[in-house]
């Protein structure tokens, strides 16, 4: 008994130390954010540094909000779009008749599997060609057709779920659709457009590609601003950290309050 | 439940709304109209493009000679072929995505055993684990580079420091290994989780039905939890693949295709958007999207074969 119990522990210390390892570049990231410039780049590393908020002053300074409201709209507004036009068709996919079910799925998933590097240089020419570059309107659009196939997967293993009889009842109850969709079946799977949206929400978020090559200065959002504080002259690692910090706080920490969503959409989504 | 809920379809068939062919045309139309919205959306923001792309591709056509424009049938794929970049870039795709996915899959299975695990502070050791997934690509990029890689102020040379090893010029010396090192940071976790979530949805009564047997716990593991595992290390596998194939930003950040991490993606942002070469660039993206259906299956197949080598089948 003992030697089993000194062997658990033995695998909980080395489970923690690699789960620790594992985080250290975040830790670390948000301890620089911390510092003095001049104590964030030296060696031996500073680890009793003088704390100091300035670093996160000078980053909304440099005007910051405006890249992070630039961010949060194209995140928020292609991940409602994302939903209203996924709902329906995962709807339609799992609980009503459609005729080709499997050819509509892998439709949807195979426009992810393209590559955007396939799609990027007709979307770039249309845009500059209507005026439509640097706008976060047009953005938030494109955002929406990289993350319409997710969703649709997920919805639809969610829905799949949802007992049938529930549904006929609510047939024979004399509901209209729309009653149906909303008063009925929606509320059973809140938890999976919860993830759903949340995962929409994070690729939006994080999306590097897009925005550094399809904005400028007006519609920019916060990843490809980021690269815009590495200067040559050498002392910029602490107020890097304080920008990536904030950059990050909204999607990590929505991530680890919907954890357990977060987890059942990506198991869900991808198996049923 | 169910029989309850069941009942009244029985006592009252006649009313069912959904029998009879017009019931069924009814409802059919009512399926396309929710299904169309979604698909228009679909196919106009990623099927057009890629059209468009294709045309281009057939197009001799640099953005600095607008006036050069023309069609030129397949001169472009004939001269992606015959320049050695497209080569190169393919074996870096290939390299970058296939060690990265391995390697991720691997600790991410580790992960996800150890976490399954009862013990101190598990909620905790979860939550920082999902972290690196949630990380914003180019801020995990740009804190790598210079934060833990830089070679005389990085925290990774400091660690080598302390082991009695000598520093080393991660981003110039090794970019392939930096780039790597990085993909599986951000999608260990990934994996992780969907690997996870699989072992929770184990039956517990077969494991410790096992273990009353005697089997040990390698043995549990390779012949109950690996083959039950199975659809999930699949998906997870085929989903990291699709992902990381598309990978730009720590390439765009961290080494700018220097030293062999020249990606697929990377190659055709360079072609298109600094070189101006619409029609040749066009052409890069059409063999990528080939190249990343092939591998896409490849990686698949491959999946398929290594598991049904093992005996283990559904």
């Amino acid at each position: 008994m003992t030697t089993s119990r000194l062997r658990g522990a033995l695998i909980t210390a080395a489970t923690w130390v690699l789960v620790l390892m594992f985080f250290f570049p975040v830790a670390w990231m948000v301890f620089t954010a911390f510092k003095p410039e001049h104590q964030a780049a030296t060696m031996p590393p500073t680890f009793t540094p003088d704390f100091t908020l300035d670093r996160f002053d000078a980053v909304f300074a440099r005007d910051m909000l405006p890249y992070l409201i630039n961010s949060f709209s194209a995140s928020l507004g292609s991940t409602l779009l994302v939903l209203a036009l996924a709902i329906p068709a995962a709807y339609a996919l799992s609980i009503r008749p459609v005729t080709n079910v499997r050819d509509a799925l892998f439709f949807f998933i195979s426009t992810r599997f393209m590559p955007v590097a396939a799609s990027i240089i007709p979307v770039y020419l249309l845009l500059q060609s209507v005026g439509g570059l640097d706008n976060i309107t047009w953005l938030t659009i494109l955002y929406v057709g990289v993350n319409l196939p997710i969703a649709v997967w997920m919805m639809r293993s969610f829905l799949a779920e949802v007992p049938r009889e529930v549904i006929e009842a609510a047939q024979l109850d004399g509901a209209r659709l729309g009653t149906e969709i909303f008063r009925v079946v929606l509320p059973i799977v809140l938890p999976g457009v919860a993830a759903a949206g949340l995962i929409c929400f994070i690729f939006a978020w994080n999306e590097f590609f897009l925005a550094n090559l399809l904005t400028a200065q007006v519609a920019r959002p916060t990843p490809p601003f980021l690269t815009s504080f590495v200067d040559g002259r050498g002392q910029f690692l602490a107020v890097l950290s304080a920008a990536a910090t904030v950059a990050i706080v909204p999607v990590v920490l929505a991530g680890w309050i919907a954890q357990k969503q977060l987890v059942r959409g990506l198991a869900m989504g991808a198996i049923k | 439940m169910t029989a309850l809920m069941s009942a009244p379809t029985r006592r009252r068939p006649g009313r069912a709304p959904q029998t009879g062919q017009a019931g069924h045309r009814h409802r059919l139309a009512v399926s396309r109209a929710l299904l169309w919205p979604a698909l228009a959306t679909s196919i106009v923001l990623t099927q057009i493009p890629f059209l468009l792309t294709i045309y281009y591709s057939l197009q001799s056509w640099n953005m600095l000679r607008p006036g050069d424009r023309g069609f030129t049938g397949l001169d472009n794929y004939v001269s992606v072929l015959r320049d050695g970049s497209f080569l190169s870039s393919l074996g870096a795709t290939v390299a970058v995505t296939g060690t990265a996915v391995v390697v991720s899959t691997l600790l991410g299975m580790l992960f996800a055993v150890l976490l399954d695990r009862k013990f101190v502070g598990r909620g905790l050791a979860r939550t920082l684990m999902i972290t690196p997934f949630l990380v914003m690509p180019a801020a995990a990029a740009l804190v790598w580079k210079w934060s833990i890689l830089d070679a005389s102020t990085g925290m990774a040379n400091w660690g080598l420091g302390l082991l009695g090893l000598p520093p080393v010029a991660w981003n110039t010396e090794l970019p392939m290994v930096t780039i790597i090192l990085v993909l599986t940071w951000q999608y260990t976790p990934f994996v992780m989780l969907i690997l996870l979530a699989g072992l929770q949805a184990q039956d517990k009564d077969v494991l410790e039905a096992a273990a009353v047997d005697g089997a040990g716990a390698l043995r549990t593991f390779g012949e109950i939890t690996l083959p039950h595992l199975r659809q999930y290390v699949e998906i997870a596998v085929l989903l990291a693949s699709i992902m990381l194939l598309q990978v730009f930003d720590p390439i765009a950040i961290m080494t700018r295709g220097t030293g062999g991490t020249k990606t697929l993606s990377y190659l055709l942002y360079e072609r298109a958007f600094v070189g101006l070469e619409v029609g040749e660039a066009a052409a890069y993206g059409v063999m990528t999207v080939l190249v990343t259906i092939v591998v896409a299956s490849v990686a698949l197949r491959t999946l398929f074969k290594v598991f049904s080598k093992e005996g283990i089948d559904r």
